[in-house]
């Protein structure tokens, strides 16, 4: 089998335990909403709210991105499967592509809950010219979010202490997807006077980050996870 | 050809030669017992023929496949069981064997015949791993290692953590498949129930593998390289 049929292998795989299991829609799609209602509850006024809406989205999916993380190498490390791979010869490649695009479609529904939920809690509109760039962005930022996130993740499964080692990691690799996301969703919204064309060459930065981290992440995912 | 084939085998575990030049041949069927005192260099003899750790000297094949220029496929056709079985606690039994056996590109037909021949499927098939018994989840991971046409089968301590009529299953299942043409390097402390279940032992000894007089598994004499 070539390295793409092996990645759809582990993507399925990784997406058949979240089904089988109910981890996602149990405990961290509830986390993420409840995240968004404490927001809500510190900044209060219904101005400030839709304001910085944009950006209280992208931080609540990074605060659910690490508990997906951790929960998708838990997995392979509770009975040793991870190494099992390893010594089975499974290309890493295939397993990092594989795992990203699980942690990639995981993130989507999440970031399309939350986005509904900045609808209900803070009174925020989404104008019709603006769902394409959303669209856009929203995939683009969740390929360089999965693919920071199983990197870091993958090297982290090593380590004692990984679940405060994946943050200290995790949040200043992301912090420009961070930023790009939250500009680029503030023009599609029309956030404080922002139009769509502002949007796109943040898209652009989006789509940089996550080739780069995308392809590094695949050629350094082998040896992170070898002795 | 020898399925294990390794001459003066050198492998090192930081600076440290945890074989210090090990001699060993095992044939295909052989069920082979390797005994020897904790830190001898069993695991690193299991791990080096799992292609797993580099050869740093000596000369070794596996499976015909030369140590040196070809681990990763040396990988691909072996199976090694340590402590933990390798299983994905919230899959079902089948699902496991299926997600193990389609790395190789393993039939259907294949994947139920593995879970035959280790007594998981039927009502054992849908149940979560994370439901079993340590016997079960040995066989499943077992399962796991014929789906994915391991010819060689390297188990380090198979028998930790299983109670006696688990124990008993796991022999049963290795005779079986050592039967049926599989080859099997098996490192234990239990020298009374792994040795009866071995066709031959060796010492495992500061990093040396001696043959173990035939008929005094227990008594540690030991004599030429294995």
């Amino acid at each position: 089998m070539n390295t793409l049929q092996i990645a759809r292998l582990v993507a399925a795989k990784d997406l058949r335990i979240e089904w089988n299991s109910r981890v996602f829609v149990n405990q961290v799609l509830p986390f993420a909403g409840v995240t968004m209602v404490i927001f809500a509850f510190a900044l209060d006024a219904d101005s400030v709210l839709q304001r910085v809406a944009p950006g209280l989205v992208w931080l609540a999916t990074l605060f659910s991105l690490l508990v997906l993380v951790q929960r998708a190498f838990a997995v392979e490390t509770a009975d040793g499967a991870l190494d099992a791979l390893r010594v089975a010869g499974v290309d890493p490649r295939a397993i990092y592509l594989g795992k990203a695009a699980a942690l990639g479609v995981q993130l989507l529904v999440l970031e399309a809950v939350l986005l509904f939920a900045a609808v209900v809690l803070y009174g925020q509109t989404i104008p019709a010219g603006g769902w394409v760039l959303l669209v856009t962005t929203l995939i683009s930022a969740t390929c360089g979010l999965a693919a920071v996130g199983t990197l870091y993740g993958g090297l982290a499964a090593g380590f004692t202490g990984r679940e405060t080692l994946l943050p200290l990691l995790t949040f200043p690799a992301v912090a420009p997807v961070l930023i790009g996301a939250t500009r680029a969703v503030e023009a599609a919204l029309g956030t404080a006077g922002a139009v769509v064309s502002d949007g796109w060459p943040w898209v652009g930065l989006l789509a940089v980050f996550a080739v780069a981290f995308g392809v590094g992440g695949a050629l350094a995912f082998g040896p992170l996870i070898d002795e | 050809m020898s399925v294990v084939e390794l001459d003066d085998a050198v492998a090192v575990l930081g600076q440290f030669p945890a074989l210090a030049g090990a001699t060993l041949r095992v044939e295909k069927g052989e069920i082979v017992l390797l005994r020897g005192p904790n830190g001898a260099g069993k695991t690193t003899l299991l791990r080096l023929c799992a292609g797993l750790l580099p050869l740093v000297r000596g000369t070794g094949t596996v499976l015909g496949l030369d140590l040196a220029t070809h681990r990763e496929s040396i990988r691909r056709t072996v199976g090694l069981l340590g402590h933990q079985n390798g299983l994905y606690l919230d899959l079902t039994v089948a699902e496991n064997v299926r997600f193990w056996g389609s790395t190789v590109g393993a039939s259907v037909d294949e994947m139920q015949v593995a879970m035959r021949r280790l007594d998981v499927a039927g009502r054992l098939a849908d149940v979560s791993v994370n439901k079993l018994s340590a016997g079960q989840k040995r066989r499943t991971a077992l399962a796991c290692l014929i789906a994915r046409r391991a010819q060689l089968w390297l188990l380090d301590e198979p028998h930790a953590g299983l109670d006696a009529s688990a124990r008993d299953e796991l022999d049963d299942t290795l005779t079986q498949a050592a039967a049926a043409g599989a080859t099997i390097l098996v490192a234990s402390h239990e020298l009374e129930r792994a040795g009866s279940l071995a066709t031959r032992s060796v010492e495992v000894v500061a990093g040396r593998v001696y043959d173990v007089v035939p008929g005094d598994p227990g008594s540690g004499n030991c004599e030429g390289e294995a």
